[in-house]
């Protein structure tokens, strides 16, 4: 099956049509609160969340021997917030940095988590081999009932920040002044961790705990470079996740043995590099081209300057005079000085240049604005 | 206890020493999250290596992959430099997407290339002691523990050798440079040991789990002590400690070691971050409540330095006057009257001569916004604390 029969397919087959929905709003609703864990300066915490929710997993299905999403989410959920507020607490009654407090809890719950999964592994009730999908994820794996926890959960989601965005925003951006305003931050707070953990726990089935934190972050870091306004970035960032989501189930699916996982991220990977070329604003190819034109635009300047204080000297401003004078300026070439007659500043004739009386405002206008200036 | 039972354990305790030693100076540095990012993103660097070498545990595979690693620090440093986005998101997006390229080529590749995703993420360590070192017909041991002992020695003695300037770099990199110490150069360094070490640890831990050995012996540690020596010496014991605790208890529980290797790790943080001395959470959470009651305390006497009135003093309105709840109101007073500052007479407090010198002492440093003096103070004027 190649890509395009897979978009063929996607109308006639009930499957395909459940898992690309599933993938679509799983990468909807992480661009949309992955642009706030990454505004929040929190962008690695998504990792230790990930990281950390596998013993949840691990051990409700050692617990309730179910093999119902639902129930494995749940314990994903409990130990994720588990892991989230342990890191808090290191960072805020100790003297262990941030850094520290993540990779510690990131490494020392998913080494746990693996523990409990090789113990499964090894118990005689063999019902357990689906837990492997949420290392890497297999989005093949989706069925109505979590494509439909997924929507209710994201709708959810989007009401409480619908609910709540002039505080979200606010804490966002001034977190103090948010404190003086009366508002209750640390309810705020837990509120937006809240639910960045609940987006991580929905995609663990899809995506896997181990990239998890990519697909929270790579729509959101593509998102920012298009705008600077939060309610753009977060529908750009939805409208990336999404299509990162279908686009790499799409691949994955049309290939043999690939989890979606890697491939998802590898999408949203590409989105990320276009935007931080190709973005008009910030992007680093017109940020290069900017610089340059500015560059010239100086050289430009300078050659005028140059010229205005040879000029200067004469009566007749008009008054001929040799290319070779300029030489020991290092600043022209044949195409500025080209440029420069083209704007009507000065005129060529043969080795000779003079300058126009427009050439002459200008250069001395320029003066004016740099005394204007300082 | 048979052969390969020993070998694996000294296997373990090898690389969980060779990951405490740069470990220590990652997190001092503030870089932990920097040893996550090269351990995910050396996969690619291994699985390409490996297609050259056809030999996972060849020398010139440990240099191709960790040159990955340190290409990977220069990608993120340059991301960061672009100020497009901030440094942890340029971490975060720099290492899964090199780690997707290593698990697609590994599920793409799956025939030729002796490598799965479980290995990956957990190592082999029970299968080390079965690549043995031969040398012409002579058993040698495990390959791995020559590999991970010859990254150890060169850690150990790299860092007996430039332990002056690591120590100067790290805590104030402007002093290094003065002295002609070229931050630059131990950072990348420090990149570079770092590298090898995930590397060759890769193999017996696996991707994720080296990040457990190389943060949390330091991250403990450094709740104990704030002695360089002291702090990676507690690293070394603490990794070693888990290391061979770990083999037991994944052979009890007949799990993967790596995986209880992490757990005895964090159980051992775990016990360390509640109860170390001065550190712990209890031993701070209990300093906070003595830290409350004891400006509470320095609030009622300067309360009763300025009020002569008898009404402001009596016992039964200290409550209402100062906004205290009754349990705290009664805490305080008792504090103060063992402390022998205030005396009660028919039911009105009175500063005792003592009180009123430290009373006006307090008052004079908070005056002149000298606070932090009245901690030494309190040494001398109290005999019972909050």
């Amino acid at each position: 099956m190649n890509i395009q029969e897979y978009f063929e397919l996607l109308w006639t087959d009930y499957t395909l049509r459940t898992i690309t929905l599933g993938t679509a709003v799983l990468g909807a609703i992480c661009g949309m609160l992955g642009s706030f864990a990454v505004l929040r300066k929190e962008s690695l915490l998504g990792d230790a969340i990930s990281h950390a929710a596998l013993p949840g997993i691990a051990l409700a299905f050692l617990i309730t021997g179910a093999k119902d999403s639902g129930v494995l989410l749940l314990g994903a959920l409990v130990s994720g917030l588990v892991g989230t507020f342990w890191i808090r607490g290191i960072t805020s009654k100790t003297h262990l940095k941030s850094d520290t407090a993540l990779g510690l809890i990131l490494s020392i719950f998913f080494g746990f988590g693996m523990l409990l999964l090789t113990f499964i592994q090894k118990q005689p009730n063999a019902n357990q081999a689906g837990l492997d999908k949420y290392l890497f994820g297999q989005a093949a794996t989706l069925v109505e009932s979590d494509v439909q926890l997924m929507i209710i959960v994201t709708g959810i989601s989007l009401f409480v920040m619908l609910l709540f965005w002039k505080e979200f925003k606010i804490l966002l951006f001034d977190a103090d002044y948010t404190k003086t305003l009366g508002f209750n931050t640390k309810f705020i707070d837990v509120l937006i961790t809240f639910l960045i953990v609940l987006a991580i726990v929905l995609g663990l089935q899809t995506v896997g705990v181990v990239l998890m934190s990519a697909i929270l972050l790579a729509p959101a870091a593509a998102a920012r470079q298009w705008t600077n306004s939060l309610g753009t970035m977060v529908l750009l960032a939805a409208f990336f996740g999404a299509f990162s989501g279908v686009f790499g189930t799409a691949i994955s699916a049309s290939q043999k043995n690939l989890s979606t996982g890697p491939v998802i991220v590898l999408v949203a990977g590409v989105f990320v590099l276009f935007s931080f070329v190709f973005s008009p604003k910030r992007g680093l190819l017109f940020r290069e081209i900017r610089f340059r034109k500015n560059r010239t635009d100086l050289k430009l300047m300078k050659t005028l300057q140059f010229m205005y204080g040879i000029a200067q000297e004469h009566e007749n401003i008009s008054h001929p005079h040799a290319i070779r004078i300029l030489n020991n300026f290092q600043g022209f070439t044949k195409g500025s000085l080209k440029k420069l007659e083209n704007e009507g500043w000065i005129a060529l004739e043969g080795q000779q240049w003079a300058m126009t009386p427009e050439g002459f405002k200008q250069a001395q206008e320029m003066y004016n604005q740099k005394a204007g200036n300082e | 206890m048979s052969n390969p039972q020993i070998e694996i354990q000294i296997i373990a305790a090898i690389v969980a020493m060779a990951c405490a030693i740069p470990g220590v100076f990652l997190v001092l540095r503030k870089m932990a999250l920097i040893s996550d990012a090269i351990s995910h993103a050396i996969l690619p660097g291994i699985v390409i290596g490996f297609f050259v070498t056809q030999d996972l545990n060849s020398p010139l595979l440990i240099l191709l992959a960790a040159l990955t690693g340190v290409i990977t620090v220069f990608l993120v440093e340059f991301i960061q430099k672009t100020g497009l986005v901030k440094e942890d998101t340029a971490i975060g997006l720099v290492f899964p997407v090199l780690f997707s390229i290593g698990v697609i080529l590994i599920s793409k590749n799956a025939n030729d290339v002796h490598l799965d995703v479980d290995a990956v993420l957990l190592g082999e360590l029970a299968f080390a002691p079965f690549d043995r070192l031969m040398v012409s017909g002579a058993d040698w041991g495990p390959k791995s523990l020559w590999i991970m002992g010859g990254i150890l020695l060169i850690t150990i003695s790299l860092m007996v050798l430039f332990f002056k300037e690591l120590k100067v770099s790290t805590f104030d990199a402007g002093l290094s440079s003065a002295l002609g110490i070229s931050p630059v150069v131990m950072h990348y360094g420090l990149m570079s040991v770092s590298s090898i070490t995930v590397v060759g640890a890769f193999d017996a831990v696996g991707a994720i789990l080296v990040v457990a050995l190389m943060i949390a012996p330091a991250a403990t540690a450094y709740l104990l002590t704030e002695d360089l020596k002291k702090m990676i010496g507690l690293s070394l014991l603490f990794g070693v400690v888990s290391a061979i605790s770990g083999y037991w208890v994944a052979h009890f529980l007949d799990a993967s070691i790596s995986g209880s290797i992490a757990t005895t790790l964090g159980v051992i943080f775990l016990f360390v971050y509640l109860f170390a001395p001065k550190k712990g959470l209890i031993a701070v959470l209990y300093r906070q409540k003595q830290q409350r009651i004891e400006v509470s305390l320095i609030t009622f006497l300067l309360h009763l330095n300025r009020h002569e009135e008898e009404s402001e003093r009596h016992i039964n309105h200290l409550q209402e006057h100062i906004n205290w709840h009754v349990v705290r109101a009664r805490t305080v007073l008792d504090l103060a009257e063992k402390n022998n500052l205030v005396e009660i007479k028919n039911d009105i407090v009175f500063l005792t001569h003592k009180g009123l010198t430290f009373t006006e002492k307090s008052l004079e440093y908070i005056i002149s916004n000298k606070d932090e003096k009245i901690e030494p103070m309190k040494e001398d004027f109290f005999l019972f604390r909050g």
